[in-house]
């Protein structure tokens, strides 16, 4: 329990080194690496969402936190690699064509992560194609885009279509986000939900796929 | 449109926070409050200006100068002085020819030296110097640089301020002489003169990957840099405090040198909100920045009679009684997009105590969007609010972005001649 508790504090507190080690020495006492994900990592993000949502925490701390369950998270994710039973769903996310913008989406990237799902980052400057490929490959159950320039808006659009195009969009919801987004926006290109921060996006990805199957 | 003659009056009046004859305009007068390239080039073709291709002097966001004869045509008050050096770290001293990834064919310094990377991406180098690694990249079809970050893998226990500072030095004799003679230029236009002053920019996320430099040391990377911010305050307060004495010795040799040939200057584009929300807390704004602004504003404020100029973007409404409390006396862009900025209740709030320099209308999505007779309705409603009583400066919330329709930017111009009683 003691371990839990450490590993939640240490990602609360966004404490990398503490998170590492303290999952280091979970795993070698054959805690379940499932629980040190369920009991120990989601709450502790939940609880970061919380903060960032009353406004307790704010980006740095959100980064800070973000990392350290990242970096636990890499020490846990091999040993569950064949069994997928960490996922709550399979989500694709990029930037999308022509947009070099990343912090916005490496934070919804990364709180998604910390909610369970599994996370396939293509980057930033991605083309249709390559969300339609990831999104086929991968068997998603959602495509996040994101977009920070107003000339790069008209790309989410080309995505939506080229996942149409691709017969996928009846199994695939689409979650759009960035700064100059709005849910009329969303609404227009045939998105399923805009999500106006990272807290939210997570709460839009809960609702629109929640529970459903790892990445392929 | 208004007489240039009185374009400094009308600023000075406004920013004196009394009402001047007519809303002062300001397009092009600063990296911040200008236009890009495109629409620079469709404005000269509107008004049928001499054709010729426009000048990239700000080659990050891809900034056209807005030139006399174009300030002439759409009313604007206000001349800026470019900094010494662009975001890159060449000057703009000499222009060749360069085709934008859209075919427009502009001007760019002779220093604005490019590569092609695999993908079909044009990269751009520090200092114009090729066999330096890139600094920026543009997409293919893309209209803006975006910095490429540099960062060495960190080693907590070598970690040393020192490497933070490597873009910040005395100012040379060579470029004060040259920033005198371009405000005293700028001064006989009778427009108010602008200039940022480089330097005084603390951890402004644009340039902490220090795109002007070759090989840039200590933290550059964004994210690592925001997380700076909670986990490594003491770094932070030891770059920016250097930081400050810096700027503060160049304070007192740029004044020395220029007196009130300048009447705004342009310290700092930090941003501290986002669309929805803030990048900190006000707590850790009055940690690490506010006492080094309130350093620079109120030396700034006991030797000069130069204006202070703040801009952030985004939701910032949290913020501003700091930024009138540590000394600014301007804020831009004025983001009424953002969560928290209605224009009513910042000039009702604020107006008082600081200029609103932008807020004209939304370059998110009515200026590229909307009809023009909706751009129209926005800009009137915006000049209604925020001029009355003085303490405003018309400008877009931040540049005009490319692909803004021209007939969207000459109503918005219409509608300032129709405020100003001159339609």
């Amino acid at each position: 329990m003691a371990v839990l508790e450490e590993l939640r504090e240490a990602v609360l507190t966004g404490d990398k080194d503490r998170a590492v080690e303290v999952t280091r020495l979970g795993l070698e006492t054959s805690i379940d690496p499932q629980a040190l994900i369920d009991d120990a990592m989601i709450p502790a993000m939940d609880e970061v969402g919380r903060r960032f949502e009353e406004e307790e925490y704010f980006v740095p701390e959100l980064l800070l936190s973000a990392r350290a369950m990242k970096a636990a998270l890499e020490l846990i994710r091999p040993l569950l690699a064949d069994t997928g039973a960490s996922s709550r769903g399979c989500i694709v996310i990029g930037t999308v064509k022509g947009d070099l913008h990343d912090i916005g989406k490496n934070l919804v990237s990364a709180m998604f992560e910390g909610a369970g799902f599994e996370v396939v980052d293509l980057g930033s400057d991605v083309s249709p194609e390559a969300f339609v490929a990831a999104a086929r490959e991968k068997s998603a159950d959602l495509v996040g885009l994101s977009a920070l320039l107003t000339v790069t808006m008209p790309s989410m659009k080309s995505t939506i279509e080229a996942l149409e195009a691709a017969g996928l969009r009846d199994r695939v919801k689409v979650l759009v986000g960035g700064a100059p987004l709005s849910t009329d926006y969303a609404v227009e290109i045939k998105a399923d939900a805009y999500a106006p921060n990272a807290t939210a996006a997570v709460r839009a990805a809960q609702e629109l796929v929640g529970g459903r199957a790892p990445c392929r | 449109m208004q007489h240039a003659s009185k374009s400094r009056e009308r600023v000075l009046t406004a920013l004196d926070h009394r009402e001047p004859d007519a809303a002062p305009i300001d397009f092009g007068g600063t990296p911040v409050t200008g236009v890009h390239a495109s629409c620079v080039a469709a404005l000269r073709s509107h008004y049928g200006l001499e054709p010729r291709p426009v000048k990239v002097h700000e080659p990050y966001q891809m900034l056209a100068l807005v030139e006399d004869d174009l300030k002439r045509a759409m009313g604007v008050d206000v001349e800026g002085v470019p900094g010494r050096e662009t975001l890159f770290g060449f000057r703009n001293d000499d222009w060749k020819a360069w085709k934008m990834p859209d075919g427009l064919e502009v001007m760019v310094s002779v220093d604005f030296n490019t590569s092609t990377d695999t993908n079909g991406d044009t990269l751009i180098h520090p200092k114009g110097n090729l066999s330096a690694p890139p600094s920026g990249r543009m997409p293919v079809d893309g209209y803006f640089f975006d910095t490429i970050v540099r960062q060495d893998e960190i080693d907590e226990d070598r970690l040393d301020p020192k490497d933070n500072l490597e873009e910040f030095s005395p100012i040379g004799d060579a470029d004060l002489d040259e920033l005198a003679l371009d405000l005293e230029t700028a001064g006989k236009s009778g427009r108010a003169v602008i200039t940022a002053l480089g330097g005084m920019a603390f951890g402004d996320i644009a340039l902490v990957p220090a795109p002007n430099l070759e090989h840039p040391r200590g933290i550059r990377d964004i994210a690592e840099w925001y997380m700076s911010l909670a986990g490594r305050p003491g770094y932070i307060h030891a770059v920016f405090s250097r930081q400050c004495e810096i700027a503060l010795g160049n304070l007192e040799r740029i004044h020395s040198r220029i007196g009130d040939s300048v009447d705004v200057v342009m310290l700092c584009g930090t941003d501290f909100g986002t669309q929805s929300g803030a990048f900190c807390s006000v707590d850790t704004f009055r940690d690490l920045w506010f006492p080094y602004y309130k350093r620079i504003n109120d030396w700034i404020h006991e030797h000069t009679a130069w204006k202070t100029f703040k801009h952030s973007c985004g939701s910032v409404e949290r913020f501003v009684p700091s930024f009138i409390e540590c000394g600014f006396d301007i804020l831009n862009p004025v983001q009424c997009s953002a969560a928290n900025m209605e224009p009513e209740a910042l000039k009702a709030r604020f107006g008082d105590d600081i200029v609103f320099w932008g807020g004209g209308v939304d370059t998110q999505k009515t200026l590229p969007f909307g009809k023009p007779e909706e751009v129209r309705r926005e800009v009137l409603t915006r000049l209604e609010i925020f001029s009355r009583g003085g303490g405003f400066v018309f400008n877009t919330i931040h540049n005009i972005q490319a692909r803004t329709p021209v007939e969207n930017i000459v109503a918005m111009v219409e509608a300032l001649r129709e405020f100003n009683g001159e339609a």
